[in-house]
Order: C-alpha cells, then sequence, then structure tokens
C-alpha cells in the first residue's frame, strides 16, 4: 500500500505553488472586491504551466494525467485563494477530449478558452439532468437539446457556471427529448448565447449565466457515464481547492493563537480555543482522506466515483464552512473586517456552499450512492 | 497510488489466509447467528482460540521470536487482522495482555519475568488485566492513590482501589500502578507491579453500564501482599513504564479496532429497509454526513498504514478518528432508533447495545476533550492549559485540593 505522492506529483505540486508564489493572489483577492480589473488574468498562468491540457490525452496535446494530479494543483490554489481557471476549463477539456472534438489541441494548448456548463446527473429522488438555477431552489432542467447528425442545439439556462464569462467556446450539456443527456461544443459567439458574466461575494470566483436560445454546437460523442464524470471531477477539485484554503486557515490560526494573550495567557492554552482549532486539523485530516479517495476511484475504481467524489464534497465542504467561521472567532473582532485575510476565507466558503450543485447536494448524493447499495466495495489483498 | 500489497506482503497474506482456511472451522462464534450464550462456555472457548492463533503466528505476532512472536512490523500485523477480518473469526480474548501489558514487560520487565509471564499470557492460559485508573485519577492517571508501603522483608503491602478494568474477574495477573512515594512531585513516585488477581485482599466487583452489562471491573485492595520481584521497570519509574502501555494502547486500539465496526454501509442497509426513511429528506441528508466522515476514517487508516510502511509515524489524524467514528456512531444511533422506534431499543436489537454503549466509549482510553487537548499540545504546538501541581510533592497537593486552596 503507498499513498504517498510520486516524484512527478511533487513536482506538478510545487510547480504550481511556484508559479501561484509569482503572482499576489491574496492581496488581489482583496482589491478585486472593489475593483474586478484588479484581478489578475490567471489564464495564461494556467496556459503556461499546462494545465489546461492536464486532463487530455498525450496525442490530442495534453499531458494525460489524471484526476488526482488536477486536485493537487486545485489544492495549491485554494491555499492561496487563486483565481485559477480550473472548475470550468478542466471538466471542459476532458469532455472535449474524450468526445473527439477537434478543437481539442487548441484547448489544451491554451490558444482557445473553454469552460464547462455545471449538469448535475440524475439521483434516485431527482430522477432528472438539473443545472444550477440563477435564483431560487427549484432546480431547471438542463437545456433542451435537439440532435441533427453532427450537431447539437440548446435552449436553456444555466446557472453561475465557473470560468464561463472568459470562455470562448462552451461545452453545453443538455437532455435529449427522452431525457438523455447530450454534450455539445458552443462557441460563445454563436447565434442564441448570451452570457452574463458575474463576480459574486468572493472576487476570485468569475462566474456566469449563460442563457442558450437555439443555440447550435459541434455534438461530442460522448455517453451519460463520461458526461457525469466530468460533474464529479468538479466536486472532487472543489474538494482540493477547500482543502488547501482550510490548511492556510489553519496555520494563520495557530500563529495568532499562540502569539496573543488575554488574562497573561496565550489564547491558544484556552480549552474553548484549542479544541475549535483541534476540530479544524479534525475535519481537514477526514478531508484530506476523502481527496485520496476520491483520486483513488477515479484511477482504479470507476463505479466508486460518484460516491468518492460526493463524500470528499461533502466532508471539504462542511470543513470550510466550520474553518471560516472558526478562523473569525480565534481572531476575534478582527478577524470579521478588512483589516484581515479571514473574510476573503469567509467569502469562498460561502460561495462554495452554493457552487456547482452545492455542497449540502453532494452530502445527499453520499446518502443516494449507499441507500442504493453502491457504496463502496471494499477487499484486502 | 496504490492499495495493493508489496510482493513480500502479498507472501505473508497469502500464508496467514491458508492458516485460516485451515483452522477457521474451530473458531468459535461469539456474535449473531448461533452465538455461544453462556459465560463460561464463551470464556473457555475464546480462551482455547487464543492459544490456537498463538499456536498458528497469529497472536503477538509483532513481539520478538524469542518470546513466542513473529517479530514482524506494524503493517504485517494489520495484514493479519484483515485476513482474521475477512475469515468472520474473531480475535484473541487477551487484547490487553498481549496488545499492551506484554509489550510493557518485554520493554521493562526482568528476564525472570518475561520467562514466567510472557508464554502463558500468548497462548490464553493466564489472562491479564490492567489497573491503573483510579476513581479519581482517569484523565490525569499521574494522581494515582493506591499505596503500596514497602516491608522490611521486602515484601509490598497494597491498599486501595481501582476502575474501568476490563477482564479482572477472570484475570489471573494485573500489572498495577501504585504510589511509592507521596512526598515527591506526583509523577515521580509510582511504581508498577504485577499482582496475582487470586491474591488475599482483592476484591472484584463488576461495574454495571447503560446496557446492563458488566464489561469493566472495580477492584479493591485491602493490605494485598506481593513479593518484591513483582516489581516492573523499577521503583519509583511507575510513570515510565506506564506511558509504554499506553503508547502500545493507542496502537493497539488504532490498528485493531477498524472503525469498531461502525460502517456507514451497516447502517445504510437499516435505513433503506424503511422506504420511508429511504426517502425521506432529512434522513438522507442526515445520513449523508455522517457516512461521508466515517468512510474518511477507512481511508486514514489506509494512509496510516501507507505512513507505517514509509517508517513514518502516523499523523495526528490517527488520534482524531475515534471522535470521528464516535460521534458518527452516535448520530447513526439516534438516526437508526427515530426510523426503527422503541423497537431499536429492544434488548434483541443489535442496535439497542450499540446506542447503549457508545456515550461509555466517548471517554475510553481518554475521554474526548482530553484527546484535543493532547493534539492541540502535542500535533499543533499550542500553549498548555497552565497547571497548578508542577513540581509540588503529592502529599501536599492532595492537602491543598482537599482545602479548597489554590496550589
Amino acid at each position: 500500500m503507498n499513498l504517498g505522492l510520486s516524484d512527478e506529483q511533487q513536482f506538478l505540486r510545487d510547480a504550481a505553488a511556484d508559479a501561484f508564489s509569482r503572482v499576489k493572489t491574496v492581496e488581489a483577492a482583496r482589491e478585486a472586491i472593489e475593483d474586478d480589473s484588479a484581478l489578475p488574468d490567471m489564464w495564461p498562468t494556467a496556459a503556461e504551466a499546462g494545465w489546461l491540457g492536464l486532463l487530455v490525452s498525450e496525442e490530442n496535446g495534453g499531458a494525460g494525467l489524471g484526476a488526482y494530479d488536477a486536485m493537487l494543483i486545485a489544492q495549491e490554489a485554494g491555499k492561496v485563494l487563486a483565481g485559477v481557471p480550473l472548475l470550468g476549463a478542466l471538466p471542459a477539456s476532458m469532455l472535449l477530449d474524450l468526445g473527439g472534438s477537434d478543437k481539442t489541441e487548441a484547448v489544451a494548448a491554451g490558444e482557445l478558452k473553454a469552460a464547462w456548463l455545471p449538469a448535475c446527473p440524475p439521483s434516485s429522488i431527482e430522477p432528472r439532468w438539473t443545472v444550477d438555477p440563477v435564483e431560487g431552489m427549484a432546480r431547471p432542467d438542463a437545456p433542451a437539446a435537439s440532435v441533427d447528425a453532427d450537431s447539437v442545439t440548446f435552449t436553456g439556462t444555466v446557472g453561475w457556471a465557473p470560468d464561463a464569462g472568459e470562455a470562448e467556446l462552451l461545452v453545453v450539456i443538455g437532455v435529449d427529448s427522452s431525457g438523455n443527456p447530450v454534450a455539445g461544443a458552443v462557441e460563445a459567439g454563436a447565434s442564441g448565447v448570451t452570457v452574463n458574466a458575474d463576480w459574486r461575494y468572493d472576487a476570485t470566483r468569475r462566474l456566469a449565466s449563460v442563457t442558450l436560445d437555439g443555440a447550435s454546437g459541434a455534438k461530442l460523442d460522448l455517453d451519460a457515464e463520461q458526461i457525469a464524470r466530468a460533474y464529479y471531477l468538479v466536486q472532487a477539485l472543489i474538494a482540493a481547492e477547500s482543502v488547501g484554503t482550510m490548511e492556510t486557515a489553519l496555520e494563520v490560526c495557530l500563529d495568532y493563537a499562540k502569539e496573543r494573550y488575554t488574562f497573561g495567557r496565550a489564547i491558544g492554552s484556552y480549552q474553548a480555543i484549542k479544541h475549535g482549532i483541534v476540530e479544524i486539523l479534525r475535519r481537514l485530516e477526514n478531508s484530506k482522506s476523502l481527496c485520496i479517495y476520491a483520486g483513488f476511484a477515479f484511477s482504479d475504481k470507476p463505479d466508486e466515483i460518484a460516491y468518492a467524489s460526493s463524500c470528499a464534497r461533502s466532508v471539504a465542504g462542511g470543513g470550510l464552512d466550520f474553518t471560516a467561521r472558526q478562523q473569525i472567532a480565534v481572531h476575534g473582532g478582527i478577524g470579521a473586517t478588512w483589516e484581515h485575510d479571514a473574510p476573503l476565507t469567509f467569502r469562498r466558503a460561502q460561495l462554495n456552499r452554493r457552487l456547482v450543485g452545492g455542497h449540502g447536494s453532494s452530502t445527499d448524493r453520499v446518502a443516494d450512492e449507499l441507500l442504493n447499495g453502491r457504496g463502496p466495495v471494499v477487499s484486502v489483498g | 497510488m496504490d492499495l495493493n500489497d508489496t510482493p513480500e506482503q502479498a507472501e505473508y497474506r497469502t500464508e496467514i489466509r491458508a492458516w485460516l482456511d485451515a483452522n477457521k472451522a474451530s473458531a468459535p462464534i461469539l456474535e449473531g447467528q448461533g452465538a455461544l450464550t453462556d459465560p463460561d462456555e464463551i470464556l473457555a472457548a475464546h480462551r482455547a482460540w487464543q492459544g490456537k492463533l498463538a499456536e498458528g503466528g497469529l497472536a503477538g505476532a509483532t513481539w520478538p521470536k524469542e518470546y513466542g512472536g513473529q517479530g514482524i512490523g506494524p503493517v504485517e500485523s494489520v495484514v493479519i487482522s484483515q485476513e482474521m477480518q475477512q475469515a468472520g473469526v474473531p480475535g484473541i480474548l487477551d487484547v490487553i495482555g498481549v496488545g499492551m501489558l506484554g509489550p510493557t514487560i518485554i520493554a521493562h520487565g526482568t528476564e525472570e519475568q518475561k520467562q514466567r509471564y510472557l508464554g502463558p499470557m500468548l497462548h490464553g492460559d493466564e489472562i491479564w488485566c490492567q489497573m491503573f485508573s483510579e476513581p479519581a485519577a482517569g484523565s490525569d492517571l499521574a494522581a494515582v492513590q493506591t499505596r503500596a508501603k514497602h516491608n522490611d522483608d521486602g515484601t509490598w503491602t497494597l491498599n486501595g482501589q481501582k476502575v474501568w478494568t476490563t477482564n479482572a474477574q477472570f484475570a489471573s495477573y494485573g500489572l498495577i500502578l501504585a504510589r511509592t512515594n507521596p512526598d515527591i512531585p506526583k509523577h515521580k513516585g509510582m511504581t508498577m507491579f504485577i499482582v496475582p488477581m487470586d491474591a488475599k485482599g482483592i476484591t472484584v466487583r463488576g461495574l454495571r453500564q447503560i446496557s446492563g452489562e458488566a464489561e469493566f471491573n472495580e477492584v479493591f485492595f485491602d493490605d494485598v501482599v506481593v513479593d518484591g520481584d513483582s516489581v516492573v521497570g523499577g521503583e519509583e519509574n511507575g510513570w515510565g513504564t506506564g506511558l509504554t502501555t499506553l503508547m502500545f494502547e493507542r496502537l493497539t486500539i488504532g490498528l485493531g479496532s477498524s472503525a469498531f465496526g461502525y460502517r456507514a454501509t451497516r447502517f445504510a442497509e437499516a435505513i433503506a429497509a424503511d422506504p420511508t426513511a429511504a426517502n425521506d429528506h432529512e434522513v438522507r441528508h442526515n445520513f449523508g454526513e455522517l457516512a461521508a466522515e466515517l468512510e474518511a476514517i477507512r481511508w486514514t487508516g489506509y494512509r496510516s498504514i501507507s505512513a507505517l510502511q514509509d517508517g513514518q509515524i502516523p499523523g495526528p489524524e490517527f488520534g482524531l478518528a475515534k471522535v470521528t467514528t464516535v460521534n458518527c456512531a452516535v448520530r447513526a444511533g439516534d438516526l437508526i432508533a427515530d426510523i426503527v422506534g422503541p423497537e431499536a431499543l429492544d434488548e434483541d436489537s443489535e442496535w439497542a447495545y450499540m446506542i447503549s454503549f457508545l456515550p461509555g466509549l466517548k471517554s475510553a482510553g481518554g475521554t474526548e476533550e482530553i484527546l484535543r487537548n493532547t493534539i492541540g499540545e502535542r500535533v499543533l504546538g499550542l500553549p498548555p492549559e497552565p497547571r497548578l501541581d508542577k513540581g509540588i510533592p503529592f502529599s501536599e497537593l492532595r492537602a491543598k485540593e482537599k482545602e479548597g486552596a489554590p496550589a
């Protein structure tokens, strides 16, 4: 048994940390709350590092790496709240590659920006493909899709898609008249496409709500399982990113709890503070374990991808939520002001709760998989 | 990332599996259908099974060969427990002796003690119990008050009370932590002894838990005399000797328990059996949360094994796994009792025992609060809570506590 990182993975992670260290991502996250233009464009960073082709097969110009490798980059991005295109860009590149798109090489090379419009696979209590609503709780059906030979036409609206505001190519998931999922690559400038780019609350997340009104593009040759895999990939990426953000917050809390004194004692000596910080550690370690599981499911146990990635998102999502609030509690009032970076973590956590299905829906899917007998198959040896 | 065995581990696993295939028919059934019910019968059968496992090299396998073990590493010992679990056979009877007290004697005992006690312990011929905790010394274990006085003829006389003593009702021997010098600070004035449990003056009384069963005992000592050569690890070195036991306790609980059998899939079956519950959003959400955390514990276990294999000490995730497991199981018990109704609390229900057992498990092997202190201080480097007992002779400390005055 070996769950450690390979030399290549360590290199990939260190290179990511290095790339982010050259951009003042945290400062930018703060400035961008008031001024969008302060946020550095990190598409070139991702292109230069080769991340946009990370999950693309080597024959199509990519690195042919796996989900766990991508998660390592997401974790580093999460540590410094880097607004790098991953959550929309990586699943798009993966689906274009698997679906045989002639645009794949350009996307992998960073010459063409592509983003996936999230579509959530059915479950036993929500037995249809849905998308995030622009407003409210009711989840709309995925866009209606009609296929004509190699092309497909979509009609519908998808709320809050990461990276879609800057994308030139949209990987759209719709459903045909029988309710089966269909994927297509639609030019962002095609007729019938309206992209409402928006920054909401967490300035490091570039989001867009996209309306498709009879917008056509090339059909991608993908089955339901492959289309669903993109959704679970993003659940795992959000989990990994949350792990990184929790790691930084833990360090920040520890430093402060050791140096801040009240009533003649470092506040970290009080059990109320100490136990709260240990709770961050507990949730962080559980999240790390589940990220390993999710990565392993993508490489070795495809039947457990839905379960493992949902477990990871559920626990890491709840963990980040807790951590963001605990970080403020440890710092007292100042933690809730712009004098400190804690509000940036909090903004990240708040938006994350609701992003790409929301982490509550991952929790529900964990139950759904288990109650339908699709839990883990445990074997040893 | 690789969950597979190394070639050496695979070979070892094959050997273990072959032995179990050949011998599992003689394993006693202790749980579920066809389980033995008579306590004496259970004890005899479990004892015999431990003897069999010892002969096969599956009991105490991490012990050195010269004392009857196999001298294997922690990863191989995990292979043994995995294979035993897979084969559906019970483990050894004397987990405390073989897992914790034996290794303490191996580390600190005299050669005579090792030759006399280790063999019968390993084979289950003599069961052992651990007598550390007292009514007023739990989380603060160094506060033990059981007194051992040195007599002129070299023997020692013990007086006091121990508690939470598993297996004391049928143990042949016990390892006891007692105060031999109250006039020096509390961590320094203790000594460890081996006590024959049939010695005159020992009274064992079952301590009934919420479930009604008595898995623990109180043990009373009234002028119990033990020989001079029963000291383990030297006079006034009881704390150091005891720390070895506690280190093995953590390892035994951590590696051997596999989340105490509290698995998400097991709870899922109970919920899925009730269609209303299985379709209830609140039930599903509640279950999803606890199931995902339990799943994390399975992978934390794999991480620990992977770290051990790399020659590293498993990290902090190890100690917190128990907190996660117990709290998730508590939630699962409540959830299932809500679904099943009072039937879940029936004596014959598989859930009643779990529900009754968990509140105590929260404190077993150290309370959750003490565990969080330890991890906060030792792992995260947070400053300790100020202490009022440092450097003060134990006898004065007791007097101050009685006055209620700050030390």
